[in-house]
């Protein structure tokens, strides 16, 4: 916990909100939305520090707590995804775990959701399962090369530009806000951050064209929706990916059908 | 990650066409359509040539390669390809949307839109509704089924007899109002789904999605104003 709890001004500007958060007991059990109140909340909180405040009141007063995922709260890992207010991550283009509540004001009421799409069944509350995005890495998202010391550096030239590209594409860290922002609930995005990723190193040449067959197979397997260029995605991608990621994948799979590439059933 | 058993877990239907694919066959065919609308727009600005220039144009259209071909032969191939065109559209479409219906079926309690334009957001049932205005549209004035002057009545004739009713040049302006939306959004996705688009390029196709759509807008409801207001008669 950060020490802003134990913060002695923290009284003085403390938020009193009013929360409505889904509950569900399990994947089977249908949810609804429960409304809590906290008080006190520091503006220099995080916003999982706020549900954790939340979760110890739930604690001793002998109820469930809200379960949420998280692992880092450093805003890489991806996993502390939830709606916020109608928005992925809440209000901030960021994680979750990076929003604070100095983004709200005393007296809001915040609509805390999970993310919702078919493919990203609840698990309880406000945890969903987000394997899906692991079939689609396993599908193709992926280069084969011999594991062993690292190669020299300067081995394998890459351009200046395609590393900077490729490495704005690799921050993407598979939150899944994408799918939850997107009217479609399609992973296109993250999808198309990969392809992209791997598609402009020289080592991604290889599978270039069965790595996006079989990505964009695997999403449609899933149940993901079709994209609609909308761009709901790439504001609410707290990495900022942009949309020109989506039409390299498009690009790269209509250079791939062409070519013969078909994906495996 | 977190794991569960898959207790609950709906099985997903699995795709049968490609998603992208399905897009490529949504662009494709609004490109042929588009392409349409603009030798339309051209023919329809024949009507301030007067009414023997209009009908003469109409007639053209359906003479046109004779006696090389037989009579109607490239208005037939043009109405196969539209005809083609307007249903390949339709069912990438119906696909797309029920395929994103079965991706969310439980909706949000709260949800925003920080991205979303009113073009993209209309795309579906603006469709819809420029589908029934253009079933309407051919009833109207190629067909005269539902022309004030009726069937037995030149093109030109129909076209003044339609647009002198404010009620009629209403709907025409509401559906190429629509039109000009759908069109707004749909060229800006024609190039993200051909893979043509990239951040360089993003500004410039918007920004010729709008000019282009309002100008052909423009175009077409430059005919029904015409005739409201007396101009062509």
């Amino acid at each position: 916990m950060q020490s802003s709890v134990g913060d002695p001004g923290a009284g003085k500007r403390g938020m009193n909100l009013t929360l409505r958060i889904w509950r569900q007991k399990d994947p089977t059990v249908k949810g609804k939305m429960v409304t809590y109140k906290v008080t006190d909340i520091s503006p220099d909180m995080s916003f999982l520090e706020m549900l954790d405040v939340l979760n110890e009141q739930l604690i001793m007063q002998g109820e469930d707590p809200v379960a949420f995922d998280h692992d880092c709260r450093e805003g890489i890992c991806g996993m502390c995804g939830v709606m916020i207010n109608g928005e992925a991550h809440g209000p901030q283009q960021t994680t979750t775990c990076q929003l604070h509540m100095r983004s709200f004001k005393d007296g809001d009421k915040i609509d805390i959701e999970p993310w919702r799409a078919s493919p990203f069944p609840v698990i309880k509350d406000l945890a969903v399962d987000r394997r899906a995005f692991d079939r689609i890495i396993q599908a193709g998202g992926y280069i084969s090369v011999a594991t062993g010391t690292a190669p020299e550096a300067h081995a394998t030239p890459v351009p200046k530009k395609d590393s900077d590209a490729a490495f704005d594409a690799a921050t993407c860290i598979g939150c899944g806000a994408c799918v939850a922002a997107c009217p479609n609930a399609s992973s296109m995005l993250f999808t198309a951050a990969k392809v992209t990723h791997l598609g402009l190193m020289p080592q991604g040449q290889p599978e270039r064209d069965d790595r996006v067959v079989n990505m964009v197979a695997q999403q449609d397997r899933e149940g993901f929706g079709g994209c609609t260029n909308i761009g709901e995605c790439s504001h609410a991608c707290p990495k900022g990916i942009s949309m020109e990621t989506i039409s390299r994948l498009n690009h790269d799979l209509l250079g791939a059908l062409r070519a013969g590439a078909r994906p495996k059933s | 990650m977190v794991t569960v058993t898959h207790a609950g877990r709906r099985t997903p239907k699995v795709a049968k066409t490609n998603s992208v694919v399905k897009k490529v066959v949504m662009a494709v065919s609004g490109i042929i359509m588009l392409l349409y609308l603009v030798a339309h727009v051209i023919g329809n600005l024949k009507v301030f040539a007067g009414r023997d220039s209009f009908n003469s144009y109409s007639e053209w259209i359906r003479t046109v390669g004779e006696p090389a071909v037989p009579h109607q032969t490239v208005l037939t191939i043009v109405r196969v390809v539209l005809i083609v065109a307007v249903v390949a559209h339709f069912w990438a479409a119906v696909s797309l949307w029920r395929q994103a219906k079965r991706a969310r079926p439980q909706a949000y309690a709260n949800k925003k839109s920080v991205a979303q334009s009113y073009a993209s957001r209309t795309m579906r049932w603006g469709g819809v509704i420029v589908l029934l205005f253009i079933i309407w549209h051919i009833l109207d004035l190629t067909v005269g089924t539902v022309n004030p002057d009726g069937t037995d009545s030149t093109p030109y004739d129909r076209l003044v007899a339609s647009f002198q009713n404010p009620f009629i040049t209403a709907f025409y302006v509401l559906a190429l109002i629509l039109l000009g939306m759908h069109l707004r959004h749909g060229i800006w996705s024609v190039t993200q789904t051909l893979g043509q688009s990239n951040r360089r390029r993003e500004r410039t196709v918007n920004a010729f999605a709008v000019v282009f759509s309002t100008a052909l807008t423009a175009g077409f409801l430059l005919v029904p104003f015409s005739v409201l207001f007396g101009l062509v008669d």
